[in-house]
């Protein structure tokens, strides 16, 4: 039981801080709600807490690099770039949070007010009806009860405030959006887009990529400085962040509370009315137990967090968990597979460098099965990637040593590009998350169970990912170039998605079309779980759409007293 | 060419996918892998042994005479130029902390030989340790050990041990460039750029943007 029962009600509850939690607590103040909003983590104060952000590479004692201690203290994170020395308090603390892998499921978090919003890649890409018609089409999983008509205007709406930067290239399979001048291309990305456009009919294109990285002032914001610092947290505000972006805005309705290091252990049931009443929370700290209520609750809490939450909730009600009447709570489970790719070596620009650091690269977006283009697989993937000229590091493998050496290494070297391929994981029952009854965290919850893993799919396509950069670059005459498959376990995209997946039938979904959980009309979840299909495109900018769309109809249902 | 995951890679810094993307090109553009260590990206090598709970593999730290050994070693690799070199960059303390903190105890055990290794190449050719030998001596030394490190590492067996001496040129390279002396003299560091210029004129001789996080 609880220790006590929090007197003062609210309007709203918003459990978990990051993307999702700081849009839904930004929209749900804004229309005078009265909001709790939990995390789970510590604070993060904006830029006074960014302790590291403007720090020099030589004032780190292993210089960003990570340490043996770090490696048998992180063992999830030390599985592929996360762990290092800069940034290291943005990840969570595996001690105390363990999680149990059926498969190997690499799941990297960020326990603290702004949650991964202050670590993230920042690429923002809408989705298109190409992504929302998908399962319809393929006859995969449940069609989704959405098109991209009805999230264009809440795209819109995202990408004025969060600020995205990016060029209109007017590809209907990559919709353009409110843009900012983009971050440039620089001549070896430039010289390859060019090239590209003459090849392959036209129907491959290298586009600026579009990122949440200012390239204009925003009110209380200034614009990238090329810095490319965009994971310590930013002191100009630059990057889209809950404490850049929407924790600010929601503060000044004078409506927000934020509430740090309050773990949310259930929803709270209401079975006679049929509604949550809201939310148990745990002080991370002391370990009390304190039940807050609320006319609506939004779950934003991350993919897998949300749904770890649900599965403990009303239990007495549904055995499965709050939203499990459709037996689909906790399953399908999506990530993008990615970590392969190609890259080589760019001829006739040594006269040519660079000023500054630029935060971002480019992207060629889907050309697989769309557009009469017809493979052995389903869906398809996009790239990321970059060109720019080497540095010292290319000379440990170099021959030499001496002065003429030295110097030679602190000059630019070879210009080389690259792209990494990120491919669309399909919906599968089969990848499912449950509870493990038998581990508990520190706070004495039963542990998340996480059972996943890509398909045949997924391995068909891989094949292209890889070899069609090769294509691509080689047409391009990029010369020396080399493929790469690093290999890819489930979660290393940090794209985890699906869980709770948005449908048009109750019987074979967790959410309605808005984000509402069908069995508790007044919870709604709009971080990744809702995912119907994984899309190859990276989808932080639709959870921010879809937040801002379910906030606006909770507080219309609310009015209506629907809710 | 395929790459195995449980290479390590290494670059400056990693901060993102795209930054990933970026270490894999410079990676295939030529740069290194690091020789049996886990610095950047790496799994722990499978056959590491674990660290004793005891404290009878304890690391037993470098000592002062030690680290301005190593100081004298990344020196010759990388002197004073136009610029300043390793030894003033402090790189000796740098790869000391380095090989207590970073490196996994058999390649601990590894440099550690190789630094009484270097010194008996140095008793044999010289007369003397490596420290006591003249700087032309020194380099002469060096010279052959590269040659003998990169030969042995091209060829070498993935799970093969590292050469001790791409292990000293590595930190050395690496506890330079990421100086205050490496980034702000020897290549340009500015905090805040405050803008991207995306295609200059470029002449042989200028020197390149150091990374920030």
């Amino acid at each position: 039981m609880q220790d006590q029962v929090q007197d003062q009600a609210y309007d709203a509850i918003v459990v978990g801080s990051g993307i999702s939690g700081g849009w839904a607590a930004k929209e749900l103040t804004e229309k005078g709600l009265k909001v709790l909003l939990l995390e789970r983590g510590k604070n993060i104060e904006h830029i006074k807490d960014y302790v590291n952000a403007t720090k020099a590479p030589w004032q780190y004692p292993h210089r960003g690099g990570r340490t043996t201690d770090m490696i048998k203290h992180y063992p999830v994170l030390a599985r592929d770039y996360p762990l290092n020395e800069k940034n290291l308090d943005y990840w969570v603390d595996e001690r105390e949070s363990p999680y149990t892998e059926a498969k190997r499921f690499d799941w990297f978090r960020g326990y603290q007010v702004g949650g991964r919003s202050l670590m993230w890649g920042r690429q923002s890409y809408r989705w298109s009806n190409i992504d929302f018609d998908a399962n319809a089409k393929d006859g995969i999983a449940v069609d989704w009860p959405i098109r991209y008509e009805e999230l264009a205007p809440w795209y819109d709406k995202v990408e004025k405030f969060a600020g995205i930067a990016g060029n209109r290239d007017g590809l209907e399979v990559l919709p353009d959006g409110q843009f900012m001048p983009p971050h440039k291309l620089n001549c070896g990305e430039e010289l390859v887009g060019n090239k590209l456009k003459k090849l392959f009919d036209g129907k491959r294109h290298l586009i600026h990529a579009r990122t949440a990285n200012i390239t204009q002032p925003l009110p209380g914001r200034g614009a990238c400085q090329s810095r490319d610092a965009c994971w310590l947290g930013c002191p100009y505000g630059a990057y889209f962040s809950t404490q850049s972006s929407t924790l600010p805005a929601a503060v000044a309705t004078g409506n927000l509370t934020l509430k740090p290091f309050a773990i949310v252990s259930e929803v709270l049931y209401d079975k006679d009315k049929k509604r949550a009443s809201g939310v148990r929370v745990i002080d991370a700290v002391t370990n009390a137990t304190t039940d807050y209520k609320a006319k609506v609750v939004f779950l934003c809490a991350s993919t897998l967090n949300s749904a770890w939450l649900l599965l403990r909730s009303a239990t007495d009600i549904w055995p499965g968990g709050l939203g499990s009447s459709s037996g689909e709570l906790g399953n399908n489970l999506m990530d993008h597979h990615f970590r392969l790719g190609a890259a080589g070596d760019l001829e006739g620009l040594d006269d040519k460098y660079y000023y500054g650091r630029k935060p971002t690269g480019f992207y060629i977006p889907r050309y697989r099965n769309v557009f009469g283009d017809k493979r052995e697989y389903l869906r398809g993937f996009g790239y990321q990637g970059s060109a720019s000229r080497e540095g010292w590091s290319r000379a440990i493998a170099e021959a030499g040593i001496g002065g003429a050496f030295k110097d030679a290494a602190a000059e630019p070297g070879q210009w080389t590009v690259g792209g990494m391929a990120f491919g669309e994981m399909l919906p599968n029952h089969a990848n499912k998350v449950t509870l493990d009854e038998t581990t508990k965290d520190k706070w004495g919850l039963p542990v998340l169970k996480i059972d996943c893993a890509t398909g045949e799919n997924e391995a068909k396509m891989r094949k292209d990912m890889m070899a069609d950069m090769a294509e691509m670059l080689a047409a391009a005459g990029v010369k020396d170039v080399k493929t790469y498959d690093l290999g890819y376990f489930p979660g290393q995209g940090i794209h985890e998605m699906g869980t709770a997946r948005m449908g048009r039938d109750p019987k074979t979904s967790v959410l309605n079309s808005h984000n509402q959980v069908w069995d508790a009309p007044n919870v709604f979840v709009t971080d990744g779980s809702g995912m119907t299909s994984a899309s190859c495109v990276n989808p932080s900018l639709t959870y921010m759409a879809l937040t801002a769309r379910a906030a606006d109809f909770a507080v219309s249902e609310l009015t209506k007293r629907n809710l | 060419m395929s790459l195995d995951t449980d290479k390590p890679l290494l670059a400056q810094s990693l901060i993102d996918r795209r930054e990933a993307i970026k270490r894999v090109s410079a990676l295939l553009g030529g740069a290194a892998l690091i020789g049996g260590s886990a610095l950047w990206t790496g799994c722990a090598p499978k056959d590491s042994p674990p660290v004793a709970a005891d404290g009878t593999a304890a690391f037993v730290p470098f000592t002062a005479a030690e680290i301005a050994y190593l100081d004298e070693i990344a020196d010759t690799i990388l002197p004073d130029t136009k610029t300043p070199g390793a030894k003033a960059a402090k790189t000796g303390a740098f790869m000391a902390v380095m090989v207590a903190d970073s490196y996994q105890p058999k390649d601990q055990a590894i440099f550690r030989d190789g630094m009484k290794t270097l010194d008996a190449a140095a008793e044999t050719a010289n007369k003397t340790t490596f420290v006591a030998s003249t700087p032309a001596h020194r380099l002469a030394l060096l010279e052959t050990l590269d040659k003998e490190q990169k030969a042995y590492m091209d060829t070498k067996k993935p799970d093969d041990p590292a050469h001790y001496f791409r292990m000293m040129k590595e930190l050395s390279l690496l506890g330079y460039f990421t100086s205050e002396i490496g980034c702000t003299q020897a290549q340009r560091y500015i905090e805040s750029p405050g803008r991207y210029d995306p295609c200059l004129p470029y002449t042989k001789g200028e020197v390149s943007w150091a990374s920030h996080a």
